[in-house]
C-alpha cells in the first residue's frame, strides 16, 4: 500500500488532500441540486464569468484570497443580471445573451490576466492547482463547504418541492424567488472554492458529474446529495494520487476521474445502466399496465 | 382512514373570478358554490381555461378579481387542505423520487420544513398507501408505473396531506378502461369520507356517470350544476359551439 501513502509524506500533498476532500464533497453535494434544476450549462457560463472579476480586483487591489472572491462575486452577479436585463427588454433569450456576455467578459479577464501578472498567473485562474493552496485558502475552501452543507441540510425540504413541483412550492408559502437568489449565491461560491483546486474552465465538471452519477444510482433525493458527496471526495482523493505517480496535472486529473466515473457508471450502473436496460430489454418486458 | 366530516359549512364560494395572462382572459366571470362530499366536473373545449381555474382555486394563479373562499375564509389560508395534481405532462417523472418519497411529500405542509418525521406521519403514509393499494409498488420510481398507478400515487399523497379538496387536471387522460373503473371507484370513496373533488374532463360520455355536478365554461361560465340538469345538448351546443350542432349530444370531443 506504499503507492497510497507516499505522496502523502509531502506536505504539499497533505494540504491537497485536506483541500481534495473539502472541495470536492462541497462540489459533489451541491451538485444534486445542479442537475436536479437542470442547470449544468447555465453554471458553467457562470464559472467563466468569474474570471474577469478576478483579473479586475487583482488589477485595482492587488492580490489576495478575499479581494478575488468579491471581485468573482460582482462580476458573476454581473454577466447573471445583465442576461437577465437583455431576456427581459429585447428579443434575444436569456441563454443566447449568456453566450455573448460571458464569452466576452472571459476574453476580456484573460488579456487583463495577460498585462497584470506574471505568465504563470493566468495559467493557475484558468485551471487551478489544488498543491498551491494557502491557509487562507483552505479557510475560505472550509467556510464555503460548511455554509452550503448546512444550507442546503436545512432546506433540503423546500428544495426538493422547488425542484420537483416549482409551481406548487409557491402554493405551500414556500419564498421562492427568495429561495432561488440564496441558492444562485451559493452555487457561485462553491465555484469560487473549486477554482483555487481546478480553475474556472473544469469547475463546472467538478460541479455537475457527482450528481449526475448518482442519477444513475439512486431514487432518493438524500442519497443524491449525499452520494454526491462522498463520490466528489473520492473522486478528488484518487486523482491527486494518480496525478502524483504519472505527473498529471491535479486539476484535470480530478475532472477525468470524474468523468470516467460517470461512463462506467452510464454503462453498468444495476439500475439505470445501459447494460441492465438491454438487458431487461431481452429476458422480461417490466413495468407498466 | 378517518372519515371527515362533512358539515354544512364546509362550503366553496367561488364569486365573480377572472384570471388573465398578460391582455388575454382566461377566466371570466365563473361563480358557483358547492360543498364537501361533492364532484364538480369543469368541461369545456381547449384553451377554455380549464387549468387555469383549477390552478386558481389552488392558488398557483393570482385572480385578477373575485374570490374564492372555502369555509368561509379566503381559499389560500387553507392550503394544506387543498391538494392540487397537474396534468401528466407537467410532472417531471425522471425525478429521483419512489411511489413513498411522493406520498412522504404529502406530510411536509404538517412538519414545516425542519422537523423530523414521526411515528404518526408514518402511519399517515402507510395508510394513504394503502387506501390507494400501493403498497406493493411503494419502492418503485413514479417513471415504472402505469398510468393509473401514477394517478393513484397523486391521490395518496392527497390523503397524507389531509386534504379536503382535491383538484384534478385531466385524471382520467390516457387510463386505459379498468383504470378509469377504479379511478371512479376511488372518487366514490373520497367523497364518502366528505371530501371534495373538482377535475377537468374531456370525456364528455363519462361525465354523467363520474360526477354530481358540472361547470360548462368557454373562458366565461356558461353554467353550472347538477348533472342532469346542466348537461344537456341545449348547453353542450352553446360550450362547443357548431361542431358539437354537428355531432349531436353526448359524443366525445
Amino acid at each position: 500500500m506504499n503507492w497510497l501513502t507516499e505522496p502523502f509524506e509531502w506536505v504539499i500533498y497533505q494540504r491537497a488532500l485536506l483541500a481534495a476532500v473539502i472541495i470536492g464533497f462541497t462540489n459533489g453535494y451541491v451538485s444534486a441540486y445542479v442537475v436536479l434544476r437542470k442547470a449544468a450549462l447555465k453554471t458553467g457560463s457562470l464559472s467563466h464569468a468569474l474570471l474577469p472579476g478576478i483579473a479586475v480586483a487583482i488589477w485595482l487591489f492587488g492580490l489576495t484570497a478575499f479581494n478575488a472572491f468579491a471581485g468573482a462575486v460582482v462580476a458573476a452577479l454581473m454577466i447573471g443580471l445583465g442576461s437577465l436585463l437583455v431576456a427581459q427588454t429585447s428579443r434575444i433569450d436569456q441563454d443566447t445573451a449568456l453566450g455573448v456576455l460571458y464569452t466576452a467578459a472571459f476574453s476580456g479577464g484573460i488579456v487583463l490576466l495577460n498585462f497584470v501578472n506574471a505568465p504563470g498567473e493566468l495559467e493557475h485562474w484558468l485551471f487551478g492547482d489544488i498543491r498551491g493552496m494557502s491557509d487562507s485558502d483552505l479557510w475560505t475552501v472550509f467556510g464555503i463547504a460548511v455554509a452550503s452543507l448546512v444550507g442546503l441540510t436545512l432546506f433540503k425540504r423546500p428544495i426538493i418541492v422547488m425542484l420537483f413541483e416549482p409551481n406548487v412550492a409557491r402554493s405551500l408559502g414556500i419564498p421562492v424567488t427568495m429561495m432561488n437568489y440564496l441558492l444562485f449565491a451559493l452555487v457561485i461560491f462553491v465555484l469560487i472554492s473549486s477554482i483555487q483546486a481546478v480553475g474556472c474552465i473544469l469547475a463546472l465538471g467538478l460541479l455537475v458529474s457527482p450528481g449526475a452519477t448518482m442519477l444513475l444510482f439512486t431514487d432518493s433525493p438524500s442519497r443524491l446529495f449525499w452520494g454526491g458527496g462522498f463520490l466528489g471526495a473520492i473522486s478528488s482523493v484518487a486523482a491527486l494520487i494518480v496525478s502524483y505517480w504519472f505527473d498529471w496535472p491535479p486539476g484535470s486529473s480530478i475532472v477525468l476521474v470524474l468523468g470516467a466515473v460517470f461512463v462506467i457508471a452510464f454503462v453498468a450502473s444495476p439500475r439505470y445502466g445501459l447494460a441492465s436496460k438491454w438487458r431487461r430489454r431481452h429476458v422480461h418486458d417490466v413495468s407498466s399496465s | 382512514m378517518k372519515a371527515h366530516d362533512c358539515k354544512s359549512h364546509h362550503v366553496l364560494e367561488v364569486e365573480n373570478l377572472c384570471v388573465s395572462y398578460g391582455k388575454v382572459p382566461a377566466v371570466r366571470e365563473v361563480a358557483f358554490e358547492t360543498q364537501c362530499g361533492k364532484s364538480v366536473a369543469l368541461v369545456g373545449p381547449n384553451g377554455a381555461g380549464k387549468s387555469t381555474l383549477l390552478k386558481a382555486l389552488a392558488g398557483l394563479e393570482r385572480p385578477e378579481c373575485g374570490e374564492i373562499r372555502w369555509r368561509g375564509r379566503a381559499m389560500t389560508q387553507s392550503s394544506h387542505e387543498i391538494a392540487y395534481l397537474p396534468q401528466r405532462e407537467e410532472i417531471d417523472w425522471n425525478f429521483p423520487a419512489t411511489v413513498r418519497g411522493i406520498v412522504d411529500m404529502g406530510r411536509y405542509p404538517h412538519l414545516g420544513w425542519w422537523r423530523r418525521f414521526r411515528s404518526e406521519d408514518a402511519e399517515r403514509v402507510d395508510a394513504a398507501l394503502r387506501a390507494m393499494d400501493l403498497e406493493d409498488l411503494q419502492d418503485r420510481q413514479i417513471s415504472a408505473l402505469s398510468g393509473g398507478q401514477q394517478q393513484r400515487a397523486f391521490l395518496a399523497r392527497a390523503l397524507a396531506q389531509e386534504a379536503h379538496v382535491f383538484l384534478l387536471d385531466e385524471p382520467f387522460t390516457g387510463l386505459d378502461a379498468d383504470a378509469q373503473e377504479r379511478l371512479r371507484a376511488l372518487f366514490d370513496s373520497l367523497k364518502a369520507e366528505g371530501r371534495l373533488i373538482i377535475a377537468s374532463h374531456h370525456d364528455l360520455d363519462t361525465v354523467p356517470s363520474i360526477y354530481d355536478e358540472v361547470l360548462l365554461q368557454a373562458t366565461t361560465q356558461v353554467a353550472f350544476g347538477a348533472v342532469h340538469e346542466v348537461f344537456t345538448s341545449r348547453h353542450l351546443k352553446q360550450v362547443f359551439g357548431r361542431a358539437m350542432a354537428v355531432m349531436g349530444g353526448g359524443q366525445t370531443v
